[in-house]
């Protein structure tokens, strides 16, 4: 019988360290599960983490091949992120009234470090829109869309609708004549609105005892500017809308979007 | 796939260090520290009001300064010594009074009630060349550190 010979493990300064700090009170407070050596462990590392438990512990392997999933759903949910930082960051300069907006662009450009905070903003919303159509193109074209995931595909139906409308809100921020009259001209449509527009279809309709019920007053267009013409009212309520209510709406959708995700047999196999 | 790595550390901390910079604009739309207040005989004696709201400063013309004795202008800054709060002036009691927690000062600038453990500081004030004050607020001069004897913390006039 030949001689064995045991082999320690080898244990430098880092190892130490790292074994030292994974069991101390604060790691294990925030960790609850043991070493991950085990598949249990592995298994628990995802479910016991509120970032890591959005992704699903095992999938399959089309979930990963690009040439499948182009990964358009998972750069849009990037793009928004990356969105709502540097957002974040430019409302720190940017102040929504007749007065300042216009400057406060000006000097994001010229009285800021770097000046590229607005443009990586801009740039990021022009490629959001851009994955986002992508996205559904491959979804539409992988049949992702039918049974059971045809509620998933109206949700993303709408979360498109809200990054258009997102895309729409932030046009006019920058208060330039490009932005005043683009909305001028893209809040008009709201006039045609059958029956809420008063222009619109069966607005005449809309009388009571020969009184008009929808005027240029209180039409759609009106609820959407504030105003009846694009001024500091709209202004104000594209702002609100475009900084808090639509990402607000987008990023509960998002949640759903992507529960169903999961709930629905993971992304993009053929079922 | 250490250079991979790296790359991606290093472009993570260039993005963060622009961030963070992001935060100091190279322009402020502050009021000047320093600006000329027109001609000495334009005042007449006591605390002038009319610098406040814009460079946050009382100019006041005094017959005889409390340290050094002689006729002359002084330009007090008009932050109170307690937290920091804008006190007003009170022509009908003459003194400064703070709304905050009621520290009051003489029209010199000496603290005489409520929690301000000092008083007022005075801004620099010169004679420019074209004849005009000068005050400048961006050099303080402080009583208690007998710095209201410097010849540029009192204009005699």
């Amino acid at each position: 019988m030949a001689d064995t010979k045991t082999v320690a493990p080898k244990e430098g300064p880092l190892t130490r360290f790292w074994n030292w700090l994974t069991e101390t009170q604060a790691w294990t407070s925030i960790f609850r599960h043991d070493r991950p050596n085990t598949d249990r462990n592995r298994v628990l590392v995802v479910l016991s983490n509120v970032f890591l438990h959005l992704h699903p512990v095992r999938l399959r392997k089309s979930g990963v091949r690009l040439r499948y999933t182009w990964c358009m759903g998972g750069l849009s949910f990037f793009l928004f992120l990356s969105l709502t930082l540097t957002g974040l960051l430019l409302m720190f300069y940017y102040r929504p009234t007749l007065e300042y907006a216009y400057s406060d662009i000006v000097g994001l450009r010229e009285h800021v470090p770097l000046g590229i905070m607005r443009e990586m903003h801009r740039w990021g919303a022009h490629a959001m829109v851009i994955t986002v159509w992508l996205h559904m193109f491959r979804v539409f074209m992988t049949g992702s869309y039918k049974p059971p995931r045809e509620f998933n595909w109206s949700v993303g139906v709408v979360m498109l609708v809200l990054t258009l409308l997102l895309s729409f809100t932030g046009y006019l921020l920058p208060w330039d004549q490009l932005a005043i009259w683009a909305i001028t001209v893209g809040s008009n449509m709201a006039r045609a609105t059958p029956f809420l527009g008063y222009e619109g279809p069966g607005a005449s309709l809309m009388t009571l005892g020969g009184v008009p019920l929808v005027h240029a007053g209180d039409d759609a267009r009106f609820a959407l500017l504030g105003g009846t013409f694009v001024g500091e009212g709209a202004l104000l309520r594209f702002y609100v809308l475009h900084c808090v209510g639509l990402p607000l709406a987008i990023a509960v959708l998002m949640a759903v979007h992507f529960w169903r995700v999961r709930k629905d047999g993971g992304i993009s196999g053929p079922l | 796939m250490g250079l991979a790595w790296g790359a991606f550390s290093a472009a993570s901390a260039a993005a963060l260090a622009a961030t963070g910079r992001f935060m100091f604009p190279n322009v402020l739309n502050e009021p000047p520290q320093q600006f000329k207040a027109g001609f000495p005989n334009e005042y007449g004696m006591g605390v002038d009001e009319r610098w406040k709201e814009k460079f946050g400063v009382w100019l006041i013309r005094t017959p005889e300064d409390v340290d050094l004795k002689v006729s002359g202008f002084y330009a007090l800054i008009t932050v109170c010594t307690h937290l920091g709060c804008t006190p007003n002036f009170l022509s009908a009691e003459n003194k400064f009074k703070c709304p905050c927690h009621g520290s009051g000062f003489r029209t010199s600038g000496i603290n005489f009630e409520g929690p301000a453990p000092r008083p007022l500081e005075r801004a620099r004030i010169v004679l420019a060349d074209d004849g005009q004050i000068l005050v400048d607020r961006s050099r303080k001069f402080q009583r208690e550190l007998a710095q209201w004897t410097d010849p540029e913390a009192f204009l005699k006039a």
